[in-house]
């Protein structure tokens, strides 16, 4: 494996790749899923396909465009697309989970009609839905390192206020925090995170690697710090088995991570059931 | 004299048609021991919200440590402890003392980090709240009470002059709500605590308590507990019911 790796450059880029997504998906990932936002991490990104189709085409019908990467415009479609739920979430206050089945279709359906008007690219199509090993390029791999600077600048600075506002919102508000603030560029943030993990897991799988580290890291930690750091130890260890086994089985990493990621939840199940029971771990 | 703490004057607040609250006065010296007793719908959490700045009454002027509430900074010097039961989801994966020291979020500001000491003064605060053992558990192991006691820790991290308390004995069974009073007026009386809580309970309503304010939409009463313990729980009841009218206060306030 180590030496394919050094040998070819598009594994270099995908391992690469993959191992800063593994650190930053399920790390942004603890806060999404103790805020309840884990769906909204789907909806952004299949809003993310229709940027990505938009660009598929585009690229295909003007040739001005034929070397636009279309990361760009998934990303564009994805910040889009969060900002949009931040304002449906306040336009339904009541409702607030209509947000999500609203921007998830208008992504799903702007995504078919550019999918239906051009023709021929099922097969790169293939690689955003599902991910790729062989398509990562070495200009996708810098988006992902951007993204994760943006991701750890954005951590350090606002880590604490984060806490308090995914554990107790209105504590948060009370001591006069900026919360509004705060949460509509952890959005901003997110949807940049799903829109770089998209080239290795794959549109359809991306909120996997976001909430299934993170729900296997809950169930064994007592600590926020703890659930961090097992988050991102199985985050790591989902997308470096998942993408060896896609490499040498020809599968598609999206589906080998995710398979990864769910024996890895599984085994924290049953290993708490196990160690409650006084059985030896 | 000394500036109130905490001054209302004339508040009102209006929700849509209707009126919330209605002329409010209110003075909070340092020092006291504050029960804002009030049946449901009396508006004390709009009073609440009003006091810590998340609300804007319709008219009137709201002031604490002597500064319009807008234009308050030092939010931290106002301790909040929410009401526990919709605070927080029990299966979220923190530690007490990863609790306690967020609340020292707003003394620190934007941009900075914990500093490296801060597991004293977290020590410090369950101290002072008799829960110093538990500070590497984990939140959701713990009982209503023991919650309670960790979220008011969490309030005196960052030394404030005043505690408020939104209904703090939900939640809590029958027999440690008295320790829980002992508690609060430990800090009330020890650690020079200025103490508001409100509460829809009289029957809560300890001896530790110095002042008491009747709210049903407007202020019926104010004033040393003592003098509203001369009055016969008939009086009284006749008191609340002038007030509020067509309701059967004995269930409605269980005086």
């Amino acid at each position: 494996m180590i030496e394919s790796i050094l040998r070819y450059e598009f594994l270099q880029n995908a391992f690469a790749a993959g191992l800063i997504i593994g650190v930053i998906a399920p790390l942004l990932g603890v806060f999404i899923v103790v805020r309840r936002l884990s769906l909204i991490a789907d909806a952004l990104s299949h809003v993310t396909l229709a940027g990505i189709a938009g660009s598929l085409y585009l690229s295909q019908s003007i040739s001005a465009l034929g070397l636009l990467n279309p990361l760009y415009l998934g990303i564009t479609a994805s910040v889009t697309g969060s900002l949009f739920i931040e304002r449906l979430r306040r336009l339904y206050k009541h409702y607030e989970e209509l947000a999500i089945p609203i921007i998830m279709s208008a992504g799903l359906g702007f995504g078919a009609i550019f999918i239906s008007l051009a023709e021929g690219f099922s097969s790169d199509l293939f690689s955003y839905l599902f991910g790729s090993v062989s398509a990562v390029s070495r200009q996708d791999l810098w988006i992902v390192v951007i993204i994760a600077c943006i991701v750890v600048v954005f951590l350090s600075f606002f880590f604490k206020e984060l806490f308090v506002l995914s554990f107790d919102e209105e504590y948060a508000k009370a001591s006069g925090l900026p919360a509004k603030w705060v949460h509509v560029l952890f959005m901003i943030v997110t949807a940049l995170v799903i829109a770089g993990s998209m080239r290795i897991v794959g549109i359809l799988l991306v909120s996997s690697l976001i909430t299934l580290p993170v729900a296997a890291a809950m169930r064994i930690s007592k600590s926020f710090k703890q659930a961090i750091f097992f988050s991102i130890v199985f985050g790591e260890l989902a997308v470096i088995v998942g993408l060896a086994s896609a490499f040498y089985l020809d599968l598609a990493p999206g589906g080998t991570i995710v398979v990864v990621s769910i024996i890895i939840l599984l085994l924290t199940i049953y290993l708490k059931k196990w160690t409650k029971k006084g059985v030896p771990a | 004299m000394a500036t109130p703490l905490i001054q209302l004057d004339n508040v009102s607040y209006q929700y849509e048609q209707t009126k919330a609250l209605k002329d409010i006065n209110l003075k909070i010296e340092e020092g006291d021991f504050l029960a804002i007793i009030g049946p449901n719908g009396s508006g004390k959490s709009t009073l609440l919200k009003i006091i810590l700045g998340l609300l804007k009454p319709t008219s009137g002027r709201v002031q604490l440590l002597g500064q319009p509430v807008d234009q308050f900074k030092e939010k931290e010097q106002i301790g909040y402890v929410s009401q526990k039961s919709n605070a927080f989801n029990t299966g979220f994966p923190a530690t007490v003392a990863e609790v306690v020291r967020s609340g020292l979020v707003k003394k620190i500001g934007l941009f900075h980090r914990y500093p490296k000491n801060v597991h004293l003064e977290v020590r410090q605060a369950l101290k002072s709240v008799g829960m110093e053992q538990f500070a590497h558990r984990n939140i959701g192991e713990l009982s209503g009470g023991q919650q309670q006691r960790v979220f008011i820790a969490r309030a005196l991290i960052s030394n404030p002059k005043v505690l408020i308390l939104d209904e703090p004995t939900v939640g809590i069974d029958s027999k440690n709500v008295r320790s829980f009073y002992l508690m609060l007026s430990h800090l009330n009386r020890e650690h020079n605590i200025t103490i508001v809580l409100v509460t829809h309970d009289v029957d809560a309503v300890s001896k530790s308590i110095s002042h008491v304010a009747c709210l049903n939409r407007t202020i019926h009463f104010h004033g040393f507990k003592n003098d509203m313990d001369t009055m016969s729980d008939e009086q009284l009841e006749a008191w609340y019911g002038h007030a509020v009218r067509k309701v059967d206060h004995r269930s409605e306030v269980q005086v």
